[in-house]
């Protein structure tokens, strides 16, 4: 798919991918705390909490060029397939494996879990938001939709990380227009794998646990 | 070259040669107590970060003015964006936080950019401090209403009023003193109040037995009067640099100093109660720029009050 991409657009989508990661860290002087694992490239899923649309970009940012390079945010196909700008920015600058969560679209025949898989065979890591939605309640946590556990039990051998965001609600709540410059923090914890004969459910929450595991203790009053 | 400048330089050049002598203390030290010594360590990476900051600082001085408030305008706005992580706020003080950060910290600068003494004088104290809890109140949430408007001012005094008296030091007018000498001014107050810092750390280290609050900081009271003394003394071989006599210089420095040690503490206590090592990560090795120039920010508007006070 990269291939047939003009050369030009390339460099394009390369040069705005540098001017947005140097934006996040100068507007919310994100930090990556490498609590649970190394900051080193190698295959792995980041699972993380979903509350703005600042998130995916906050992890891309922070993470060291290199490790950039091998990740592909999972997102929302009718998200960033709206109009053209996104349409640039999501597939082509951050490389993005669109999956389409709309049901009439599992009716003609796609399949999200596939692009999935596929991209992790071709070595691949990913960023994905198990929650699905971004959460908007005081809960820390939606309960996770089973995508996570899916991909766990298709290739058990890859490390699941979670992947603790924190600050960005007061960086940007919903339905403000001017960014607080803030500092966020994105906190990487221990992975976690699908065990053997371990259920969906008992798995989502123990995923579930591990992240918010990660939150700063609560909290400034 | 005008005699300022090659004053500047010098001084630079004198400076690094300290610094030398200390990073070459500092290799003894770790030779003698092993590369592994925390204490070492510390010593080291606050030496390497001190280097930085001295480039940077006298490039900024030999700008000039121009330099000196951008250079601390930045520092304010990265203080500014430090405690205000950690203060309490809710989505209704969104707006007066914008305007804090946008607004108030750039009105500030350029106010004392225009020696408008008048104004930068009372600008946060009184406008900042009326408009924002109105701001925040129409959103009409009153849940820590007097906690969160108040943080929010403390953060703006300490982080760009406070700060912002050491550019402020440019404004102010001594006779037989000229104008362009200001920037050394800035220079002794920054040397005489870190010097104190770091030999305050060295002799509390070192001789450091009573510890002046014991649940809040590591600080000493033989550190303390060990940097205390080596700032008095610094600022009276530095009292060249001032409008003040060599005994005047002596004073000035040990009063920043000792303001800047108990500033230092004052923000120790704040860190704690965050429960925050601290300020942020963004100084490699060292913490933030609040943990940096702490015990600046404390000293900067009581030497600007007493030079205006005793020396106009």
């Amino acid at each position: 798919m990269k291939s047939i991409r003009s050369f030009p657009r390339r460099i394009a989508a390369k040069m705005v991918g540098r001017t947005i990661a140097l934006l996040v860290r100068f507007l919310t002087a994100v930090r990556a705390n490498w609590q649970g694992i190394e900051p080193i490239n190698k295959q792995r899923v980041y699972y993380a909490n979903h509350v703005s649309n600042a998130d995916m970009p906050m992890i891309w940012s922070c993470l060291p060029p290199n490790m950039r390079r091998n990740v592909r945010p999972v997102a929302a196909a009718d998200y960033w397939l709206k109009n053209k700008v996104r349409a640039f920015v999501g597939p082509e600058v951050f490389n993005c494996v669109l999956v389409d969560r709309r049901p009439e679209a599992r009716e003609t025949g796609h399949n999200p879990m596939k692009n999935i898989i596929d991209a992790l065979d071709a070595g691949s890591s990913l960023i994905i938001f198990p929650e699905g939605n971004r959460n908007m309640t005081k809960d820390p946590l939606l309960p996770f939709k089973a995508g996570l556990y899916n991909m766990g039990l298709a290739r058990p051998e890859i490390d699941l990380i979670p992947t603790w965001i924190a600050n960005v609600t007061e960086i940007m709540p919903k339905g403000e227009v001017i960014p607080l410059p803030l500092i966020c923090t994105v906190t990487f914890g221990e992975p976690i794998h699908v065990q053997d004969g371990e259920d969906k459910n008992t798995f989502l929450e123990r995923a579930s646990n591990a992240l918010v595991s990660l939150a700063p203790k609560e909290e400034k009053l | 070259m005008t005699s300022t400048t090659s004053d500047l330089l010098s001084l630079f050049a004198a400076t690094c040669g300290l610094m030398a002598v200390l990073t070459f203390m500092g290799e003894l030290l770790r030779i003698r107590a092993g590369d592994d010594n925390p204490v070492v360590l510390t010593f080291m990476t606050r030496l390497r970060s001190w280097w930085g900051m001295i480039i940077l600082f006298t490039l900024a001085l030999i700008i000039g003015k121009f330099g000196i408030l951008v250079l601390f305008a930045f520092a304010s706005f990265a203080a500014l964006r430090e405690f205000l992580t950690l203060t309490s706020k809710r989505r209704a003080d969104h707006l007066s936080l914008a305007l804090a950060f946008f607004v108030v910290l750039p009105l500030q600068y350029v106010f004392v950019g225009l020696d408008w003494q008048g104004l930068y004088t009372v600008f946060i104290p009184v406008y900042a401090f009326l408009l924002l809890p109105i701001v925040s109140v129409m959103r009409g949430n009153s849940e820590r209403f007097l906690v969160r408007v108040a943080e929010t001012q403390w953060a703006l005094m300490i982080t760009v009023f406070c700060m912002s008296h050491v550019p402020a030091l440019l404004t102010i007018q001594i006779e037989g003193y000229p104008a362009d000498r200001g920037i050394l001014l800035i220079a002794f107050l920054i040397m005489v109040v870190q010097f104190g810092d770091l030999l305050d750390f060295f002799f509390g280290r070192r001789f450091g037995k009573t510890r002046i609050i014991p649940e809040i900081s590591a600080k000493t009271w033989e550190g303390m009067a060990g940097g205390v003394i080596s700032a008095t003394i610094i600022g009276g071989l530095l009292a060249w640099m001032t409008p003040f006599s060599i005994l005047g210089a002596m004073g000035m420095a040990a009063i920043a100093s000792l303001v800047g040690s108990f500033g230092n503490m004052v923000f120790a206590a704040i860190k704690r109660d965050r429960d925050v090592k601290d300020w942020s990560h963004l100084i490699p090795g060292q913490g933030g720029f609040i943990d940096q120039l702490d015990s600046v920010i404390f000293a900067a508007p009581v030497f600007y009050h007493i030079t205006t006070l005793i020396w106009t």
